[in-house]
């Protein structure tokens, strides 16, 4: 009887190892890289919780969590232990299957825009040719959830914090892309390890790019729902916008999807703007030395700065009306990303110094804002 | 030559099956610890203490549809734009031009739809 549980015990392993995740394989080796993704990317967002509390908490003059572990260093852990405990409601009149997929939706579809990331020189799970595009569909299917979770709550906070979450997505998203347009007719490219590749040459694209920059920054807040634009959570008339209704763990996996999108947000601000895994001034024979530094390094530091950037502003801005958030995307994101997108190619066509690039680049956007500004003023003289 | 192209796909199946996974996890380790202790009220919608009235899928205002058709409208466009900018290096002139017209005619219908006031948030 023992020897045949220790022969299937052994006759199990070997099954695992050997033949179904074969390490030599190309598969075993992208499990493996996907395991190491997924769990680094946990370890991360539990401890920028950590930090974006304390950091709140100095802009408040105030010290944030320091009870649990040395300054409230175990606090991320004591949060996960009690969101495990609590009791996870369901609501009697909630279309029950729709509401606990909802979370997985979103969660699953969070991670997924990670397969195409090139976290470091050598270091990415998979390079399609589509990269860009890839993660621009799937984090779109992310929404769903949030959809899903509003609809089927069957609260009426849910269902319209729901609905204002994805007017605003939707919107936003527009704008997004079409910065992400302007980087792409740079590098001729949609794949991610190409992009990075190609600022060495280009340099980093926010020099060449500052205009889309901005716009991707204003549109990537928004997209996640992050504090100056957080239409869903704006707890004075939606209480907590489309998960209202849930507790528990399936809250936690919510948060940790709104926390992941956060990450991919400035992951791709970092891989399309700032150089990805490229040290700064790369072309300068002084700073050679700083590619003796790991690849891995200067990602992360970039990514932290930006992470620190979201909670600064958080810190900082106080929430904008829903109606001005959406003037903000179609009045002057909109029409500026398309101007963008014709100048930079205006740019490229021409070869123009980069010098009158942002003389035109600064004199569209002044042109723009005074022409709106003027628009503005009609409309309110002639409504009244 | 086209399953050797499909083949960068495979990691981000084994991704994708992951990332499902770990949803599905967590629900069932929190399903194996928590208590459950339902009665009516707590498993009434939340309206801030008070007695909920009415259905909660209500008729919303048409404006989430008109920004709804806008953004198909110009994420479509947007779709189109790739593949122009990832050929823009070897067209040139020519491509920046096409790219131009293309721009404009969306341009009118923006400009179309604020003069319209689909644009405008009203309550």
């Amino acid at each position: 009887m023992l020897e045949n549980l220790q022969r299937l015990i052994q006759l199990t392993i070997h099954l695992i190892v050997n033949k179904l995740v074969p390490l030599t394989h190309p598969w075993g080796w992208a499990f493996i890289k996907a395991l190491i993704v997924v769990s680094l990317i946990m370890l991360a967002v539990t401890f920028v919780t950590l930090a974006e509390r304390k950091l709140i908490g100095r802009m408040q003059i105030r010290h944030g969590p320091m009870r649990t572990g040395w300054h409230g260093i175990l606090q991320p852990i004591a949060d996960g232990i009690k969101l495990l405990c609590k009791e996870c409601i369901t609501p009697a009149e909630a279309d029950k299957w729709v509401f606990l997929m909802a979370p997985i939706v979103s969660i699953a579809f969070a991670f997924v825009p990670l397969a195409v990331i090139p976290f470091a020189k050598t270091f990415f799970i998979t390079d399609i040719n589509i990269g860009l595009l890839f993660i621009l569909a799937v984090s779109s299917v992310g929404f769903l959830g949030n959809i899903m979770a509003g609809w089927s709550s069957a609260s009426k906070y849910s269902f319209l914090g729901s609905l204002r979450a994805l007017a605003l997505m939707i919107s936003f998203e527009v704008p997004m892309v079409m910065s992400m347009v302007g980087v792409v007719v740079f590098t001729g490219s949609l794949s991610m390890v190409t992009i990075v590749e190609s600022q060495a040459h280009w340099g980093w694209f926010i020099l060449s790019q500052p205009m889309a920059f901005v716009i991707y920054v204003l549109c990537g807040i928004a997209e996640t729902q992050r504090t100056p634009f957080d239409m869903m959570e704006d707890e004075g008339s939606l209480v907590c916008g489309f998960f209202t209704e849930y507790s528990g763990m399936r809250f936690a996996l919510f948060s940790l999807a709104e926390y992941i999108n956060m990450f991919l947000v400035a992951i791709l601000a970092t891989v399309l703007f700032l150089g990805g895994w490229q040290p700064p001034f790369v072309s300068w024979p002084l700073f050679g030395f700083l590619n003796a530094v790991p690849s891995v390094f200067w990602f992360s530091a970039k990514l932290l700065l930006f992470m620190f950037l979201y909670i600064w502003l958080r810190g900082t801005l106080p929430r904008v009306r829903y109606d001005q958030l959406m003037y903000l995307c179609w009045k002057i994101l909109m029409p500026l990303a398309l101007l963008n997108l014709m100048l930079t190619a205006l740019f490229l066509a021409s070869k123009m110094n980069i010098l009158i690039f942002y003389l035109l680049n600064l004199l569209v956007v002044v042109i723009w804002l005074s022409i709106y500004a003027k628009t503005q003023a009609w409309v309110s003289a002639n409504n009244q | 030559m086209l399953l050797s192209g499909l083949s960068s796909y495979i990691p981000v199946l084994v991704f994708m099956a992951i990332s499902g996974a770990i949803g599905f996890l967590m629900l069932l380790i929190g399903r194996l610890w928590r208590p459950s202790h339902p009665y009516k009220e707590k498993l009434s919608p939340y309206e801030c203490g008070i007695e909920p009235e009415g259905d909660a899928w209500e008729r919303v205002i048409p404006r989430y549809y008109v920004y709804a058709m806008l953004f198909l409208a110009f994420d479509v466009e947007a779709l189109f734009l790739f593949p122009w900018a990832i050929v823009f290096d070897k067209i040139g002139w020519f491509a920046f031009i096409e790219m131009v017209l293309f721009i404009i005619v969306l341009l009118i219908g923006l400009v179309y739809a604020w003069a319209k006031g689909a644009l405008d948030w009203r309550y």
